[in-house]
């Protein structure tokens, strides 16, 4: 959740000195929803996510260095400089992307779950999204399909009250929004995004559930960005009160949890754990500033897998596993 | 030779590519119980069960989401569309999705799967059912796009586009499925991107595909009687298109007629006619003239209809045309 913060944190200076471009979207005060959740994972699980994306991949295990490249547009970055901040990768730890219109990803979840299903696997695939995305077709198909089917997808609502600047309220005829899993006889539940524990403990039951019995879980977790929607909005403005946004900073997840740990965490061992977790960070920003931007013949890499060696297309993918 | 339907080619590539690879499997709408809309996939259900010949609920976007999560966790789709006009709906996915996984991902996630359905006019389906996308489709990098006119293309295409790593695209003639030719028993494919010689002559170039394949050869055996010897370029892949074949061909017969069952405004055609402008400049002894649908929504009375589709008389009118023989 520190490395989140701190990480966030130098992500907005890189972006005002103009070493981050295009859209760019921080994840501070919702630590708790990634951490919370992807602590109960397996390697082997599955992962995919919005546009706001730094959160999950650092708590995922993206190497902060090749996240903070990709945000620089570097070589080196986990989508080799050719995704940025909304399009964050990395098949070593089974990441599948941040992606950047609203609901699209969430059949993609449901894809991966049928696949799981499809090699008898006890894989798990667990999808974040903003609440936002509750009103998008693709939503709904992608949950009925997911109920119908019973697939081991876990749907995270990283709640955070607001898709931009318009309110829950303003945009769904329901504010109780885990029951929209009810249409589509998906066990579903609200949680606190703020304590890191309850979200851990949300999240193990419904990923047990997936595990076990190949079933899906919509879980409501309901947090709240401490930013603007992206680099180029306020923290708060025409949309939210700064009064609001300051009751919620009160339930900050990273006091809270230091809170928490009062007996075991001294202070002079957080300033410890803090100091690494900022020297982390530099690290991150030192390799991104050194990484060479990619060549210019990369421009048309990547368009295609090269199958000019197939010559009739009878090579075998060697993508996936076999089915026996 | 056997001499089957087009229908019939494309399901025998199902089965066999199902059957040399189990990560194959075949999604959409009345696949399986109802053995497909068009009756492509009969029998498949029975062969390999429900977790691999799947229906689905009426829900394009979504199942064909479901098609890229699966590519993305090993599988190989195929995705079949009742038919195009109804894939639209599913524009996001491929655009935004399937066709530039790959690249957003920097290389890591490459898509291995097939989109297929029906494309083109019937017959009396009105305006939102008589729809060509192969311009709309071919217009994005990171996709293959083809678009076989007969069923030995039809089979040996489908086969290539399931083998193949990329997200292909694969636009059937609807009125194409009863037509029928002789497909070889042997195993074969046709590799994507190479255009087929269907006809030589020396006098005019007619470039087509699909079912405009199938207009050029009726017009071509016309145009025959008159003495007039035509060169039916098959393009068979609008994505990549086999520019060699069309320049070849141009360079030969000095003249050139693009037939495309699509709109006028940004068509398949236009493009080829750029590619003749750029590579045959010189060689060129008339304007190329396109025949293509009219610029209107596809009417349902019968004589509307006629108007409006691109067919053998006005193919045969668009040689004439650039022989100067009108």
């Amino acid at each position: 959740m520190l490395l989140q913060r701190r990480f966030e944190e130098r992500t907005a200076e890189a972006y005002a000195l103009g070493k981050i471009g295009g859209f760019c979207h921080l994840y501070i005060g919702q630590e708790a929803v990634s951490t919370g959740s992807l602590s109960v994972l397996r390697p082997d699980d599955y992962v995919i996510t919005t546009y706001r994306d730094h959160g999950q991949a650092l708590a995922r295990g993206v190497p902060p260095r090749a996240v903070m490249a990709e945000l620089f547009g570097k070589v080196d970055g986990c989508s080799r400089g050719k995704g940025g901040s909304m399009h964050l990768f990395d098949r070593n730890v089974n990441f599948l992307g941040g992606h950047g219109i609203v609901g699209a990803h969430v059949p993609i979840a449901t894809g991966v779950g049928f696949a799981i299903k499809y090699r008898g696997g006890d894989q798990v695939c667990v999808c974040f999204m903003g609440e936002s995305v509750v009103n998008t077709g693709a939503f709904h198909e992608a949950l009925n399909m997911a109920g119908l089917w019973k697939l081991p997808v876990l749907y995270v609502i990283e709640n955070n009250r607001y898709g931009m600047g318009t309110a829950l309220h303003r945009a769904s005829a329901i504010h109780s929004i885990h029951e929209r899993g009810d249409a589509y006889g998906i066990a579903n539940a609200a949680c606190d995004g703020q304590d890191v524990f309850a979200v851990q403990r949300a999240v193990r039951q419904a990923v047990d559930r997936a595990r076990k019995d190949s079933l899906p879980t919509l879980l409501d977790i309901q947090t709240y960005r401490f930013m603007g929607h992206s680099m180029s909005d306020a923290a708060s403005g025409t949309y939210r009160p700064k009064t609001e946004l300051e009751e919620w900073q009160k339930r900050d997840p990273i006091v809270l949890l230091r809170a928490r740990m009062k007996s075991e965490l001294s202070d002079a061992a957080y300033a410890k754990l803090d100091d690494e977790m900022k020297a982390l960070v530099q690290d991150a920003i030192d390799f991104a500033e050194a990484s060479p931007e990619p060549a210019p013949e990369a421009l048309f890499e990547d368009v295609l897998v090269d199958t000019t060696s197939d010559s009739l297309g009878t090579r075998d993918s060697e993508l996936g596993t076999r089915v026996s | 030779m056997p001499v089957i339907t087009y229908r019939e080619a494309l399901g025998q590539a199902l089965r066999e590519e199902m059957q040399r690879d189990d990560r194959v499997f075949l999604m959409g709408e009345e696949v399986a119980e109802y053995q497909g809309a068009y009756k492509v996939s009969k029998g498949l259900l029975e062969e390999f069960g429900e977790m691999r010949v799947v229906d689905t609920p009426i829900t394009e976007l979504g199942f064909a989401g479901v098609g890229v999560g699966a590519a993305m966790a090993g599988l190989r789709p195929v995705i079949e569309f009742m038919t195009w006009n109804f894939g639209i709906l599913a524009l996001d996915q491929i655009l935004n999705s399937a066709s530039k996984m790959l690249y957003m991902s920097g290389g890591q996630y490459p898509m291995p799967m097939v989109f297929r359905g029906p494309n083109g006019a019937a017959l009396q389906l009105s305006g939102q059912h008589s729809q060509s996308f192969e311009s709309w489709l071919a217009h994005m990098p990171g996709v293959k796009v083809v678009t076989p006119g007969t069923p030995y293309d039809a089979k040996g295409l489908l086969k290539s586009a399931i083998r193949d790593d990329n997200p292909v695209l694969v636009l059937e003639g609807e009125m194409l499925y009863n037509t029928k030719g002789e497909v070889p028993d042997e195993e074969y494919v046709v590799p994507i991107g190479k255009a087929d010689l269907k006809r030589e002559g020396d006098h005019c170039t007619i470039v087509a595909s699909g079912k405009m394949a199938l207009v050029a050869m009726q017009a071509a055996d016309q145009l025959a009687k008159e003495d007039i010897r035509v060169d039916v370029v098959d393009l068979r892949t609008v994505r990549p298109m086999d520019v060699e074949a069309i320049k070849t061909s141009v360079q030969k017969t000095n003249r050139a007629v693009v037939l495309e069952e699509g709109w006028e405004m940004a068509g398949i055609g236009a493009q080829v006619v750029d590619y003749i402008q750029r590579d045959c400049f010189d060689d060129l002894d008339a304007p190329v003239i396109r025949v293509h649908q009219a610029d209107v929504p596809m009417p349902y009375a019968k004589n509307l209809e006629r108007l409006a589709k691109p067919d053998v008389a006005k193919a045969i009118a668009a040689v004439k045309n650039v022989m100067y023989r009108n």
